[in-house]
C-alpha cells in the first residue's frame, strides 16, 4: 500500500483556475485524483493527511537559488539548501552556476544534479552562459541543454558585452530556453555597496544607481527586438530580481510590444527598503541592493499588474564570519527560502490585497512556466505530486537559528510572517512536516 | 558581551552598544552634548594631580587603520593626561597586515585588557562592527566617508568659545541660535561634514553645504532639515558667521573629474573673498589643510582663524569622551 490522501483542504491551483474544497490522492509520485470532498475517502493509502483549515497548493518553484556546492560547502550544500527549500514550501529549485568551479560544463551539471548530492526536492540548474562566467566565450548550450539545463545565466554578474549577450540569446532561443540576466552595468557600480540615495549619503557608502540596473535591461530588450527582426527567432530574456521602477517600466513596455521578456522579484525587495541597513547591518546587504520606498512601491505595482511574472528568492547563504565584517567588505546576499511564503502572504496578501491564488501563481505556475517544467507548478491529474500544505492565517515569527540552511544571514530574523507551512510533498514523498 | 544586547523588532534589529560608545553624533542627545562640554571645561580647569588619577590604571587601545596626526595624537595625549595606559595598533605593524579581521583584532585587544577602543578606519560603519562584536565602548575616530563625531563636538566647542555671547561650558537646543555655518568643499567624502551637519542643527545652527555637484550631491539634503545646499560660495558666505573649509580628498576622488583651477576660483576661501563677503566670519578647518587650494595661507593664519583652537579643543573634548567611555572619575561627578 502506498500513496497519500489529503482530505478536506482548500485546494488552490492557479494553473487550473481552482480554489475550492477538494480531496487529493497521490500515487507513485504523481497526482492520481482530485475530487470533491468525501469522494476519495475509501482509497487505500499509506497515509492520510487532514488538511482541514489549510490550503493545499502546488509546491512552490524557485527559479533562482544559490546552493554553494561545489566549492563553498561551508555556506550551504545541495542537501541543506534543498532542506531549507522544503521547509519553505518549495518542491522545485533552480540552482545558479556561480559555484566553485563555475557550473559551465556537462560534467559539472551532471555532478550537481546527481542523486548523490542528496537534494531533498526536485533540483534543476541553469549553467553559466559563458565559460567561467567570464563573459567572453559561450558555453556549449546544446550539450548542456541535453544534459538538463533549463536556461543559461552568468548570475552574480551580467553578460556585459552586447555581442556575447546577443549570441547567448540566439543560442538559447534555438533551444527554447531563457537567458536569465543579472541586470547590472558594473561600469557604474564599482565600489558600491548599497542603493544610491539619501541613506547611502548619510551612511557614507557609495551607492548603485537605478540606471545601473535599467541600462542593462534596456540594452537586452533592444537586442531582443533586433534578433526578432533579423533572425526570425523569438528569444526569451528573463530579468532576475528586478528592484527598480525604471527597469520595470522598460519590461512593461517590452511586454506591450510583444517581446518575450519575463522577470522575477525577490521578497526582500518588496518588503524592505535601504533604511533596513540601519547601523550597517550586513544582513541587509545584497545585490541588487534594497532600494528606496518609491522603487519598493514600483515592485509592488509590478507584482499587482503582471509586469513581474514570478517571485524568486535569490537564496544566497553566507557564513557568519563573512557577514561579520565591515559593510563594504561583506559579501552580498541573504537566505530566503524559508521566509518567501511568509513575506509574500504578509506583504502581498494581507498588505496589498493580492489573492492567495495570485500569489501562488507567482510562486508556482508562473516560475514553472518560465523554465518550461512539464508536470510541475499545477495540480493537474498526472502531474508530479509536488504539494505544499499551509495555514494561510497563521502568524508567526521567523527564527534564523532554526533555519535548515547552513547559513543564517537574513534580515528577517524575528520578523513577522503570515502563513505557516505544515507539510511539503515532493514527487509524493513528504519532505517537510511542521 | 556584557553590555550589548540585541532585540528584534519586526524585521529591524536594534543593537544596544556599550554605554559611553560614540559611533555617530546621531547617538547624542543635546543633554549628552551638554554633559560632554561641561566635563571638557571642568577637566581643563582641574589640577594635574587630580586629573591624572581619573583613569589611572585603565587601558585604552587606539586602533588606527588610517594615518592620522591630530586625531591620534590628541586621543593619545588625552588618555595619558588622565593617567590611562594606551597602546597603538596600526594596520601597518600588526596582524591586520596578515589579514586578521576587525572582529578578531577587537577580540584580541579585549582579551589583552583593553577597556575602550578608539577606532579610525577607512570603511564607513567599521566602529559599529567593532562595538557589536566586542561589546566594548568604542569611540569613532573617523570611519570612511561616514562620521567623525569627536571632531563635530570640538568644532561646536570652538564656535561656542569664539562666537560672541555663547557658553562653551554647556549646551542646549538654542546654543547656536542665529548662527549660520557654511561647510564648503568635498562634502561627499567628508565625515567631518556629516557629523557637523547632524550636530550643529541640534544646537540651533543653520548649516549651509556648499560645493560643486560632483562633491556635493543633492542626496546630502537627507542629512536633515537643518541643512541647505547653496552652490554659490559667495552667496553662502554672506549669510554665514562661520566658514568651515574642507580638504579635497584626492585619494577618494576615483574617477571624478575636477578642474582644480576652476575649483579654486569658485570655492577657495581667500583674504579678498572673506573681506568682501563676511569680514567677521570665524574660519575653521578640520585639517589637514592644503594651503593654496581650499584655503589661502593668509586666511588660515589670519585673525579670523580658529584652526589652532580647534586642535587644542580636540585634546580637551577627547579627554571628556574617554572619561565618558570608561565611566570613570566618574563622568557624572566631574560634571558637578
Amino acid at each position: 500500500m502506498s500513496g497519500i490522501l489529503i482530505l478536506n483542504g482548500r485546494v488552490i491551483d492557479p494553473a487550473n483556475g481552482l480554489d475550492e474544497a477538494r480531496d487529493l490522492l497521490l500515487c507513485d509520485g504523481k497526482i492520481a485524483a482530485i475530487e470533491k470532498p468525501g469522494s476519495l475517502k475509501n482509497a487505500e493509502v499509506a497515509e492520510t493527511i487532514d488538511a482541514s483549515g489549510l490550503v493545499v497548493a502546488p509546491g512552490l518553484v524557485d527559479v533562482h537559488v544559490h546552493l554553494r556546492e561545489p566549492g563553498q560547502t561551508y555556506k550551504e550544500t545541495i542537501a541543506t539548501g534543498t532542506a531549507a527549500a522544503a521547509a519553505g514550501g518549495f518542491t522545485t529549485v533552480v540552482a545558479m552556476p556561480n559555484t566553485i568551479p563555475v557550473n559551465d560544463s556537462v560534467a559539472g551539471l551532471e555532478w550537481m544534479l546527481a542523486p548523490e548530492r542528496g537534494s531533498v526536492v526536485k533540483l534543476f540548474a541553469m549553467p553559466a552562459a559563458t565559460m567561467g562566467s567570464m563573459g567572453a566565450t559561450l558555453t556549449d548550450f546544446a550539450a548542456l541543454h541535453k544534459a538538463g539545463a533549463v536556461g543559461f545565466t552568468d548570475d552574480g554578474k551580467p553578460i556585459l558585452e552586447d555581442a556575447i549577450m546577443r549570441e547567448a540569446l540566439v543560442a538559447a532561443a534555438r533551444l527554447g530556453v531563457p537567458v536569465s540576466q543579472h541586470a547590472e552595468d558594473t561600469h557604474l557600480t564599482g565600489g558600491c555597496s548599497m542603493n544610491y540615495g539619501t541613506v547611502a549619503f548619510r551612511l557614507g557608502l557609495r551607492g548603485m544607481t537605478v540606471e545601473a540596473e535599467s541600462r542593462i535591461v534596456e540594452r537586452d530588450i533592444r537586442l531582443l527586438q533586433e534578433i526578432e527582426n533579423s533572425e526570425g527567432l523569438r528569444p526569451h530574456l528573463h530579468v532576475q530580481h528586478v528592484s527598480t521602477g525604471r527597469a520595470l517600466d522598460a519590461i512593461r513596455e517590452a511586454k506591450a510590444q510583444g517581446l518575450h521578456v519575463t522577470c522575477e522579484a525577490a521578497p526582500h525587495h518588496f518588503t524592505l527598503t535601504d533604511e533596513a541597513i540601519g547601523d550597517y547591518d550586513t544582513n541587509a546587504k545584497m545585490n541588487p541592493p534594497l532600494r528606496a520606498e518609491v522603487d519598493r512601491q514600483a515592485v509592488l505595482a509590478g507584482l499587482a499588474d503582471g509586469t513581474v511574472d514570478c517571485i524568486a528568492t535569490d537564496h544566497a547563504p553566507h557564513a557568519a564570519h563573512e557577514k561579520e565584517q565591515e559593510f563594504e567588505r561583506a559579501p552580498n546576499g541573504i537566505t530566503g527560502l524559508e521566509t518567501a511564503l511568509g513575506l509574500a502572504l504578509r506583504v502581498l496578501h494581507r498588505g496589498q490585497g493580492l489573492s492567495l491564488s495570485k500569489i501562488l501563481a507567482l510562486m508556482s505556475a508562473a516560475p514553472a512556466g518560465i523554465v518550461s517544467l512539464s508536470g510541475r507548478g499545477s495540480l493537474s491529474v498526472g502531474s508530479f505530486a509536488d504539494i505544499v500544505i499551509f495555514d494561510p492565517a497563521a502568524s508567526w515569527s521567523f527564527a534564523a537559528k532554526q533555519s535548515r540552511s547552513k547559513s543564517k544571514n537574513t534580515p528577517f530574523d524575528g520578523a513577522p510572517m503570515l502563513g505557516r507551512v505544515h507539510a511539503t510533498i515532493s514527487e509524493g514523498r513528504i519532505v517537510f512536516r511542521q | 558581551m556584557a553590555s550589548m544586547t540585541q532585540e528584534s523588532q519586526g524585521s529591524k534589529k536594534i543593537f544596544h552598544y556599550a554605554p559611553g560608545s560614540l559611533l555617530s553624533v546621531a547617538d547624542l542627545s543635546v543633554a549628552d552634548v551638554s554633559a560632554i562640554l561641561t566635563v571638557t571645561t571642568r577637566l581643563e580647569q582641574m589640577p594635574h594631580a587630580q586629573r591624572v588619577a581619573l583613569l589611572a590604571g585603565r587601558r585604552i587601545a587606539l586602533l588606527f587603520y588610517e594615518s592620522s596626526t591630530r586625531t591620534r595624537t590628541s586621543f593619545e595625549l588625552a588618555a595619558k593626561s588622565l593617567g590611562a595606559t594606551t597602546t597603538l595598533v596600526s594596520d601597518k605593524s600588526s596582524s591586520i597586515e596578515k589579514g586578521e579581521s576587525l572582529k578578531d583584532t577587537g577580540l584580541t585587544l579585549r582579551a589583552l585588557g583593553a577597556e575602550c577602543v578608539i577606532l579610525r578606519h577607512p570603511s564607513s560603519g567599521a566602529p559599529f562592527v567593532l562595538a557589536r562584536e566586542t561589546g566594548l565602548p568604542v569611540l569613532n575616530a573617523g570611519d570612511g566617508m561616514h562620521e567623525h563625531p569627536s571632531q563635530a563636538l570640538l568644532d561646536a566647542r570652538t564656535m561656542l568659545m569664539r562666537l560672541p555671547g555663547r557658553n562653551a561650558a554647556k549646551a542646549n537646543a538654542k546654543s547656536l541660535d542665529g548662527v549660520t555655518v557654511v561647510i564648503t568643499g568635498d562634502i561627499l567624502h567628508s565625515r567631518v561634514a556629516r557629523s557637523n551637519a547632524l550636530l550643529l542643527p541640534q544646537l540651533g545652527a543653520k548649516v549651509l553645504l556648499c560645493g560643486p555637484e560632483q562633491l556635493l550631491p543633492e542626496t546630502a539634503l537627507g542629512l536633515g532639515s537643518g541643512v541647505e545646499i547653496v552652490r554659490d560660495f559667495d552667496a553662502a558666505l554672506r549669510r554665514s558667521q562661520v566658514a568651515m573649509m574642507l580638504r579635497i580628498q584626492k585619494e577618494r576622488l576615483a574617477g571624478l573629474e575636477l578642474d582644480l583651477a576652476d575649483y579654486i576660483a569658485r570655492y577657495q576661501l581667500n583674504g579678498e573673498r572673506l573681506a568682501a563677503q563676511a569680514p567677521d566670519a570665524l574660519v575653521m578647518h578640520p585639517g589637514p589643510m592644503i594651503r593654496g587650494l581650499e584655503i589661502a595661507g593668509d586666511v588660515a593664519d589670519g585673525p579670523n582663524s580658529a584652526i589652532e583652537l580647534q586642535v587644542s579643543n580636540g585634546l580637551s573634548v577627547r579627554s571628556a569622551l574617554l572619561l565618558r567611555a570608561l565611566n570613570a572619575g566618574g563622568f557624572e561627578s566631574v560634571t558637578v
